[in-house]
């Protein structure tokens, strides 16, 4: 908690917001693309946008470029407010999903592009643009054309072109998209060290969940034009607010169950799917006798052969079936009830074959502060 | 796994087989053939014969020209080769002037079908898929008359009786009927009009297939939309600037209904000229040295466009 709290100052939230959202509404006729987001977000935090795909969080980043305008609404970007401002007189850039780098133009040309546009003497435009594909590290392909690169270096141009300019505001649609699984890791780590060493505020739009849990100082979750939960990926990995957010990050065991009990410290929930009485150490504030739902993730949950003693939340269960990831081992436990939970064990010793073996009857448990009841 | 098979195939023949022995070999070569066969009857075989009657000389008989090979005794082959006709058009400067005024005419009128196609292909190509093909087909249509049609039509709103000169007249904006026909405006006009077709089509091909992202990403750099059009869309355009500005130009240098049609006597187009040594003169070696310079005047610069917009394509 205390590197969260310094963090969470770092970011400054006593500050004036950097990028202020006042309820944009984006609709295309009938179809509501964004509908009444409010966003603020602060100087040099690295946002994360994370939503399927028509979840409006690419409308969203095309209107802080200047590509769409807002139904209703407004953008203010650094206390400006940006509307009838057209995209080539906005303090950002954005790198597009495809890089859309000119291809006749070299990768020296491409970088140059914008500052020639803003009226950059020649020999300054050279050294900046040197200095830009330096820290790409494609100082070495400044005279390639576009289609003689790879993917990766692609995307290492398409940064470097956005990022010339020293813009207040870097704009990213699915940055890593093209990239393949190793390389998308690489770069996720190169992105957050240019983003610190030059401390401009990046907006990232993803539709990975990975990507922006690793990458995001503070993210939000968008579905159907709205904006579902806004905060630090591990609040909303463990603290999701709705059964649309805990499913979407991340893997989560759901049980539906009423209130029965619910005090200021603690609640009780009794599901009929998992056969069994919860224990949950948070309070609600909702009336009993409420549905609700219960959501474990899966590695959070306890197996043992004998009931474990003092144990809050238990089930019984038949081993169904394993899958051995290497670095851990995927559970799959079939209640008595017939519900399936999903349980992951890091594999913390080398040995031949599993401590459980499908068909083994197993105990499932987990603490009082494990499980999160969502109203939602 | 198929292009493997295909590529190896050549390589495993047996030493000593002939390679284009091979059935694939036979294949492609009989696909080519068509193509070939067709240059050869209709391109090579004709130039070859205008070139021959080219260098002979006029003669009043049928057909009306000398033989360039003649068997003196049955036994010496001779031959009579005339360059006379081509030192000729150097010496009338009729000629020269025909062949610059014909260069001028195509050349300023390439350039207004440019600059008219231009927007024409940019707008449809910026319309929705389902909604191009009805302008696609507005641009189309003429090609549905013949193109004579279309030329007398012009002759009928042009002419002092025409409807241009009516309206006027009736509006009582003018006194007497503009000469609007038998003019070189009204031959660029005419030529303009019938070529723009060929102008728009290769430049919206290219335009169509342009990713708006470019655009987008050249605005978010910080270029207006002209800047954004000079350096992003027009270079990335040139194929299709150099196309069309081929199929307009070549055609036009040669055009002989619509200047015989719509031209003044003092329009001077070496289509005409090259019709009345034919038709008016039938000094057919002089018809057809005109017709092989006018064909050398083409195509190198042609072949310089063509080069020059292949270099332009092979590095982006």
């Amino acid at each position: 908690m205390t590197s969260l709290a310094s963090n969470r100052s770092a970011a400054g939230p006593a500050d004036a917001p950097f990028v202020r959202i006042e309820g944009v509404t984006k609709r295309f006729g009938d179809f509501v693309a964004v509908n009444n987001i409010s966003l603020d977000i602060h100087r040099s935090e690295l946002f994360c946008l994370l939503g399927g795909s028509g979840s409006g969080k690419s409308t969203l980043l095309r209107m802080l470029a200047g590509f769409e305008h807002p139904t209703e609404g407004r953008i203010l970007i650094d206390g400006q407010d940006m509307t009838g401002v057209p995209p080539y007189e906005r303090p950002v850039n954005m790198m597009f999903q495809s890089y859309a780098l000119f291809p006749h133009m070299t990768v020296a040309d491409n970088v140059g592009y914008g500052l020639r546009r803003a009226g950059v003497a020649r020999r300054e435009v050279k050294r900046r643009v040197a200095e830009m594909l330096n820290l790409v590290k494609m100082g070495d392909f400044a005279h390639r054309k576009p289609d003689q690169l790879s993917g990766g270096q692609r995307q290492r141009v398409a940064l470097a072109r956005s990022l010339v300019r020293q813009p207040k505001l870097l704009l990213l649609d699915e940055p890593l998209g093209a990239l393949d699984k190793k390389l998308r890791e690489e770069t996720q780590f190169e992105l957050m060290k240019i983003q610190t060493q030059l401390g401009t505020t990046f907006i990232v739009v993803t539709h990975d969940q990975d990507e922006a849990m690793t990458l995001a100082s503070r993210m939000g979750v968008m579905n159907e034009g709205q904006l579902v939960q806004v905060g630090e990926p591990r609040n909303l990995y463990e603290f999701p607010s709705s059964r649309f957010v805990a499913q979407f990050i991340g893997a989560v065991n759901m049980f539906e169950g009423v209130l029965v009990d619910d005090e200021p410290d603690h609640v009780r929930i009794r599901s009929e799917e998992a056969g069994c009485t919860f224990f949950v150490n948070h309070g609600i504030s909702s009336a009993p006798g409420q549905t609700v739902h219960v959501a474990v993730r899966p590695e959070k949950i306890r197996l043992s052969r004998e009931i474990p003693p003092g144990a809050d939340n238990v089930v019984k269960g038949v081993v169904d079936e394993i899958a051995y990831l290497g670095n851990l081992s995927v559970f799959q436990v079939r209640l008595g009830t017939g519900k399936l939970i999903r349980v992951t064990l890091p594999n913390l010793d080398r040995h031949e074959g599993t401590t459980f073996e499908p068909s083994d009857t197993v105990h499932c448990s987990w603490g009082p502060s494990s499980g999160v009841v969502l109203a939602s | 796994m198929t292009a493997n098979a295909h590529l190896e195939q050549p390589a495993r023949a047996a030493p000593g087989t002939p390679r284009n022995g091979s059935p694939q070999q036979f294949g492609r070569q009989a696909v080519t053939a068509v193509p070939m066969l067709w240059l050869l009857v209709f391109f090579a075989l004709p130039f070859v014969f205008v070139m021959k009657i080219s260098l002979a000389e006029a003669d009043i008989a049928v057909p009306p020209y000398t033989a360039l090979l003649t068997w003196v005794d049955n036994k010496i082959l001779s031959i009579h080769i005339d360059l006379s006709k081509y030192l000729f058009l150097f010496e009338d400067s009729l000629y020269l002037a025909a062949y610059l005024g014909s260069l001028k005419i195509a050349a300023v009128s390439t350039i207004f079908c440019l600059f008219i196609a231009f927007p024409i292909a940019l707008f449809i190509a910026r319309q929705k898929p389902e909604t191009r093909i009805f302008w696609l087909a507005l641009v189309m249509l003429p090609f549905w008359t013949s193109m004579l049609l279309r030329v007398y039509a012009w002759i009928g709103i042009l002419q002092s009786n025409g409807i241009i000169n009516s309206v006027l007249l009736e509006l009582g904006l003018i006194h007497e009927p503009l000469a609007l026909l038998q003019t070189d405006f009204a031959v660029y006009l005419g030529i303009i009009y019938s070529y723009l077709p060929f102008m728009v089509l290769p430049l919206y091909a290219t335009l169509e297939k342009l990713d708006e992202t470019l655009i987008e990403a050249s605005a978010d750099l910080g270029a207006r939309p002209t800047t954004s059009f000079l350096t992003v869309t027009l270079p990335l355009a040139l194929p299709g600037v150099v196309a069309g500005c081929v199929m307009v130009f070549v055609p036009a240098v040669g055009e002989f209904v619509i200047p015989a049609l719509m031209g003044g006597p003092d329009t001077l187009m070496i289509g005409r000229v090259l019709w009345d040594e034919f038709f008016s003169n039938r000094d057919w070696p002089m018809a057809s040295a005109v017709a092989i310079v006018m064909l050398i005047v083409l195509v190198v610069p042609v072949m310089l466009l063509r080069s020059r917009g292949r270099h332009s394509l092979g590095h982006g």
